[in-house]
């Protein structure tokens, strides 16, 4: 079934070009007017690493002998001739097929503010793919080439796996097992069919370290004995703790941690290409397991919060908990969506903060149109983006892109939070938290630290809310609302731009 | 006589091309590349990122492709087939929605842009 080593060397100096190409389709990213040609880099690698293991690992019938002289003196093995498996072969491109299907389909049907459910989802079948290949692995060690020994039993030979390579397994199964059931409640959360609402198990801490430390265990008994059961069992906890991993987090939080599952599969991936020997399966994992980190921190730095701390879980409830007692009433500014419109007709810039209520709303494609309304008259308009804004990174970028807002409008907190000041309209559009001055003044705030858009300091801020009595995420009332310079346009998003439009005709 | 003795196996067991040491030195390397790379993604494209780099880690695909075209074991074959199936669903979906993503970010048509009707 191998073939001779010049043709393993080729492969894998073909697997190393693969993986290359990767590294340029994620370095292509650094702007959008190259990252269409990373993308294509991306095709071109998954291209040869596919077509690579086809040539070289194609599937053959044979006939396996093992004879055995009376001193032990002649031993031969190996097939005595084989063939192409035609009918495997088809079953293989017949998988391909199927595959392809159903993945263009789905990319093509998508609605753009249904990406973060995609993206679990996606992770999801990494997670799963990763637990077969880690199970076939086990079961067929001699097709993976990680056998040390063979002993010839009767019936089927028992391989003996080398050690270093069932750890690999082990904990490429678990990793990839964790993922796949984490992005499980991950995709059942962030599309509606399970409370974006944290949900939280007694001693919870105390169970997922156990869990996490009694899978450690299981992969070393299972390099030492590659007896069944501890490879099952740590597969069953594996399951098991990526969901109890993900149930205690919230809504808000699916940035963080649909990071954090991008980043598990790409470990499980470089698990499963130590396995195999792999070089382009080690870049890749390497890459996506950095990738996921770099976004995690990214995240969480947007949150001020610590890593372990999302992780950790419960955040939304116990806030909502302790904000709802001190409310008072305070007195606000109603606007109409004419009043809107005079405003920003007059105003010389305009920045419009989008959250997540704009992506609920569907409202991009109307916003885009009450800015190009607003430029007709003169006014300068720009974007001002939040990294957590939405439920993934990049979630709001995406959504604008989609309603055709050109990219160099859009800005990154940063660049642009020193604006607001010499702005004279800042439109709220869905977000909330990321705009709460308490963030910067008030030390008992449970966001205190994060980096929020200062809205506030532009001459009028126009919020568009569904109504006064909820609170963002975190639970706490927003300073915002009751300001002089404050103007709450209470509707639904979409509803309040398209009056907005009309009235600026 | 028969005698039970343990075989050493034909093909890549004997002839490694690689260590573990090689192997982890590719790893740790590829981690440093990643780290820089990454960075220099610029915000704006975090889920293009995160579509794409799903897309690249289906490369899994080559253990899933190994096991399906393995000769004498029906289970991990199937298991294998099974994996092919997923792989290649975030595989196309991944690059497809990721391209499609892509050809929506774009520049302004025009640098002074004028009243367009």
């Amino acid at each position: 079934m191998e073939h001779v080593t010049a043709g393993n060397s080729f492969a894998a100096l073909a697997y190393l070009v693969a993986g290359v190409c990767f590294i340029l389709a994620l370095r292509g990213l650094s702007s959008p007017a190259t990252s269409q040609r990373g993308n294509r880099f991306g095709m071109i690698g998954m291209a040869i690493a596919v077509v690579t293991t086809l040539v070289t690992h194609l599937p053959m019938q044979g006939v396996g002998l093992v004879l055995e002289g009376p001193q032990g003196s002649v031993v031969a093995t190996g097939p005595l001739f084989a063939r192409i498996d035609i009918v495997a072969m088809l079953e293989i491109l017949a998988a391909i097929g199927v595959g392809a299907v159903i993945g263009i389909v789905t990319a093509r049907r998508i609605a753009m503010t249904a990406m973060p459910q995609l993206v679990a989802a996606f992770h999801s079948l990494v997670g799963l793919a990763a637990v077969l290949v880690a199970v076939a692995a086990y079961l067929n060690p001699m097709a993976f080439g990680i056998a040390d020994m063979v002993v010839p039993m009767i019936g089927q030979p028992f391989a003996v796996i080398n050690p270093v390579s069932k750890v690999e397994m082990g904990l490429g199964a678990a990793i990839g097992a964790i993922t796949f059931s984490g992005s499980v409640i991950a995709f059942l959360k962030l599309n509606g069919n399970m409370s974006g609402k944290p949900i939280l198990l007694p001693a919870r801490h105390l169970i997922n370290l156990g869990t996490l430390a009694a899978i450690l265990i299981l992969v070393a008994q299972f390099a030492h004995t590659q007896d069944g059961w501890p490879f099952w069992v740590l597969l069953v906890l594996a399951f098991a703790i990526g969901f109890l991993l993900i149930i205690p987090i919230g809504g808000a939080d699916m940035p963080v941690v649909v990071s954090m599952l991008n980043s598990y599969s790409g470990w499980a991936a470089a698990a499963m290409g130590f396995t195999l020997e792999n070089s382009a399966m080690i870049i890749t994992g390497a890459l996506v397991g950095s990738s996921g980190a770099i976004l995690s921190y990214i995240m969480c730095r947007a949150m001020n919060r610590s890593f372990l701390s999302v992780i950790a879980g419960g955040f939304g409830a116990e806030a909502a908990a302790g904000g709802g007692e001190a409310k008072e009433q305070r007195p606000w500014k109603r606007g109409s969506a004419d009043d809107a419109a005079f405003l920003m007709q007059q105003a010389e810039q305009v920045i419009i903060v989008p959250g997540y209520g704009m992506a609920v709303a569907q409202a991009q494609h109307v916003l885009r149109e009450m800015g190009d309304k607003l430029k007709e008259h003169g006014v300068r308009v720009k974007y001002a983006i939040h990294p957590v804004a939405g439920r993934m990174p990049g979630h709001m970028n995406v959504l604008l892109a989609e309603a055709n807002v050109p990219y160099d409008e859009v800005f990154e907190l940063e660049d642009i939070n020193s604006e607001f000041a010499q702005t004279d309209v800042a439109f709220v559009i869905g977000a909330n938290d990321v705009t709460n001055p308490a963030a910067k003044t008030d030390k008992s705030s449970p966001i205190y630290g994060m980096p929020v858009l200062d809205v506030e300091k532009a001459k009028t801020v126009l919020f568009i809310k569904r109504s006064m009595g909820g609170v963002g995420y975190a639970g706490v009332d927003n300073d915002v609302f009751y300001r002089d310079n404050t103007m709450m346009l209470l509707a639904d998003a979409k509803k309040m731009v398209e009056e907005i439009v009309k009235a600026l005709d | 006589m028969l005698r039970m003795v343990p075989l050493p196996v034909p093909g890549r067991m004997k002839g490694r091309l690689m260590d573990f040491i090689s192997i982890l030195s590719i790893f740790v390397l590829a981690c440093f590349v990643g780290y820089y790379v990454v960075w220099s993604v610029t915000p704006a494209l975090h889920t293009p990122l995160m579509a794409v780099t799903n897309a690249i880690s289906s490369v899994i695909i080559v253990g899933a492709l190994v096991a399906a075209a393995a000769a004498g074991f029906a289970v991990s074959k199937w298991l294998g087939l099974i994996a092919v199936v997923l792989a290649s669903i975030n595989i196309f979906g991944g690059f497809a929605v990721t391209s499609r993503m892509l050809a929506m970010y774009k520049k302004k048509e025009r640098p002074a842009a004028p009243a367009k009707h």
